[in-house]
């Protein structure tokens, strides 16, 4: 109870699927050590943190962020710059850290006392242009990040995949650098995870929940409302931060579509309300879902689209086309928000009751 | 008995005329920095036009906002639904298109304009009745419909037209430039300033001199009141929203040419331009919006010339600078 600050998932089924998926992904590199399998188990546990982040923000405070990306991607281009810059040494990621979660959090201190203090939506508008100028300004500085390719670099020694450290022999796996940093992502994220479940337990998290359910009345209480929401804007900015950090490590490369392009700021949004607001279960339940979704599904949409082109059946295959995938994504969207807005870990928690 | 009668006149309501200064002041600043008079009247020319353009596809976006408090993050999907419909009947036409003669080059651009709004009109119904209605008063929600709006209708439009790009050029009279002298104005801009100005005069004619805008400028005042005294505000809203979308598409349409491509993303670049217009003149202010695009415009323009580097992020800087100035934007209409 401790170490969940006190908020148990609060539903048996919803428990039963978080230790399973957990202890999937804590398994995955000894039961399936395939590339694939290890990247996705890798995305899961970084989106859980990134989308727990964001769930601050959207769940518990109500306002609506379209920059959360920005600040992945400051993680991971300042991790990548490092490495780049300075070779692969365990300096390096140590000022790529440094420089990144400051820099993240001024940004962020920055967009919130300037934005925060109006209305939600204000929020909402300052947020995307920010974030789109960001994303200009790193894909045109490319003495610094590289432009469109981005930055790509090699780890220090003891995390690239060929350190062996313990040989396959001696324990019927091999414990090479590659498992070494699954782990480290899958402890730092889990990490992550629970201390923001502190935070939004915290009588911190509280008023973020009163601002969220009446800014006015929360005002009329006593509690400096900028204050708070500009808080909670620079705790979700050091968390993505880290988060693009890790992301940046498993990646061993940063360039603008793999931390900083809208479709992840899509994908954030997607998860958060597919696992349920203002829940931070409900992370680790929709990155658990839409990732393998998105890496599992896609391929038979492709099968789909094939089938549907033989048929010789009109628009269709152009629907179905794999890169089509985010209109699919978009109407999921749309009709999770109007149908579920309680997300999975609302549903299990309060299963609508069935008319007698 | 005191007299409380009032003896003088009224006092005239204040006059806010520094926001509508700022523009001319800006391109007065800039003549010196710039220093060749040529050059100049051809960036202002520019920014004018740009500014024009900007001005007609934001502008349904604050009426929507100022009169119902909807914020709609899939604006820009009416945009480029514009600029594709045009594609329609400015290709297969391309050779009328072509010829060298005006008049037949508006008879092809009109149809094509139109239709562009009329489809990008219908498809605002749509949207307002399928996204908008179910979540109406809830502001998180309507952010994340209408942000799936956007993503799906530029999916669409890629899995209809593709996702290549496809040119679009401008019909043969509008192209090259007047001269006058050794200044040069496209001949293009001068149309698209035209029209962006019988837009906003249309606009503030509708507004201030005919019943239904007395009840727009009354409904972003107070909505409530307007309800009470009997007029169905929803009807008007769902007007309103029409107008605006068809608006947002002949902005595509007039966009399109001007760079003569057509892509699905320009709907997604364009957004966040036309928000940060939005929020420069104030949400709801149509004066405001015309002033900001005007202004962005120019920052555009004349940062691209002065600074290229700076252009990146001179919309930004510019928002920044106007909201320490006033926080609400140059014209705060509504309380809320």
């Amino acid at each position: 109870m401790m170490i969940l600050s006190g908020d148990p998932p609060r539903s048996r089924v919803l428990s039963i699927l978080l230790v399973v998926i957990i202890a999937a992904l804590a398994v995955t590199p000894l039961v399936f050590p395939g590339a694939k399998a290890m990247n996705v188990a890798t995305k899961i546990c970084i989106f859980a943190a990134l989308v727990a982040s964001y769930d601050l923000l959207l769940g518990y405070t109500g306002s609506v962020s379209f920059a959360h990306t920005m600040f992945y991607g400051i993680g991971s281009y300042s991790i990548a710059i490092a490495l780049y810059s300075m070779g692969p040494n365990w300096a390096a990621v140590a000022s790529g850290v440094v420089i990144g979660l400051p820099l993240a959090m001024l940004l962020a201190l920055g967009i919130g006392l300037f934005s925060l203090r109006v209305e939600a939506i204000f929020f909402a508008m300052i947020t995307l242009a920010v974030a789109s100028a960001f994303l200009v300004l790193a894909s045109q500085l490319s003495w610094l990040t590289g432009g469109e390719d981005g930055r790509s670099f090699q780890l220090p020694e003891l995390l690239r995949p060929g350190t062996v450290l313990i040989s396959k022999d001696l324990i019927g796996f091999e414990l090479n650098g590659r498992v070494l940093t699954y782990y480290l992502i899958f402890i730092a994220s889990a990490a992550m995870i629970l201390a923001l479940l502190r935070v939004v337990n915290s009588p911190f998290g509280r008023v973020l929940q009163a601002i969220r359910e009446n800014r006015f009345r929360a005002e009329a209480l006593g509690f400096r409302t900028v204050f708070h929401l500009t808080y909670a804007n620079c705790l979700a900015a050091l968390v993505a931060a880290s988060a693009g950090m890790l992301n940046a490590l498993w990646l061993r490369y940063a360039g603008p579509d793999t931390s900083l392009s809208f479709s992840i700021m899509l994908d954030i949004l997607l998860m958060v309300v597919i696992g349920g607001m203002g829940t931070i279960y409900g992370a680790i339940i929709g990155a658990a879902i839409f990732t393998l979704a998105q890496n599992y599904l896609q391929a038979l949409m492709g099968a789909a689209s094939n089938a549907a082109a033989d048929a010789g059946l009109p628009l269709l295959p152009g629907l179905l086309h794999p890169d089509r995938w985010l209109l699919w994504l978009g109407l999921l969207f749309i009709a999770s928000v109007y149908f579920f807005p309680t997300g999975v870990v609302g549903r299990l928690r309060n299963p609508p009751r069935r008319p007698s | 008995m005191t007299d409380i009668a009032a003896t003088g006149a009224l006092p005239k309501p204040k006059r806010d005329i520094l926001p509508v200064l700022l523009p001319a002041i800006l391109a007065l600043a800039m003549l010196p920095l710039i220093g060749s008079g040529s050059s100049w009247v051809t960036l202002t020319v520019a920014s004018l036009a740009m500014g024009m353009m900007i001005f007609i596809m934001a502008s349904g976006l604050t009426l929507v906002f100022g009169l119902m408090d909807v914020l709609n993050f899939g604006h820009g999907a009416f945009i480029s639904v514009g600029a594709y419909v045009a594609t329609l009947v400015l290709l297969p036409l391309a050779p009328y298109a072509q010829a060298d003669s005006l008049l037949t080059n508006l008879a092809v651009l009109a149809p094509a304009a139109l239709l562009s709004m009329a489809v990008s009109g219908a498809l605002g119904l749509v949207v307002e009745r399928v996204l908008i209605l179910p979540v109406y008063g809830q502001h998180l929600k309507q952010i994340l419909m209408t942000t799936g709006g956007l993503i799906v209708a530029e999916q669409a439009l890629y899995a209809l037209w593709g996702p290549q790009i496809i040119p679009l050029p401008l019909p043969t009279s509008l192209r090259g430039s007047f001269i006058i002298g050794d200044i040069a104005i496209a001949k293009y801009r001068v149309l698209a300033m035209l029209v962006g100005l019988v837009v906003f005069a249309g606009i503030q004619l509708v507004l201030n001199r005919t019943k239904i805008g007395l009840l727009i400028r009354a409904g972003v005042e107070n909505r409530e009141m307007v309800e009470a005294l009997g007029y169905r505000i929803r009807r008007l809203f769902l007007g309103v929203f029409m107008t605006g979308s068809g608006l947002a598409g002949l902005g595509g349409v007039m966009w399109a040419l001007y760079r003569e491509q057509v892509h699905a993303s320009m709907g997604n670049d364009l957004t966040v331009l036309v928000f940060i217009v939005v929020i420069i003149g104030g949400l709801g202010s149509i004066g405001g919006c015309f002033i900001g695009a005007l202004l962005v415009a120019m920052v555009a323009n004349y940062g691209g010339f002065l600074v290229p580097k700076l252009a990146l992020v001179s919309n930004i800087l510019l928002m920044v600078a106007i909201l320490m100035w006033r926080p609400r934007g140059l014209y705060a209409v509504t309380s809320r």
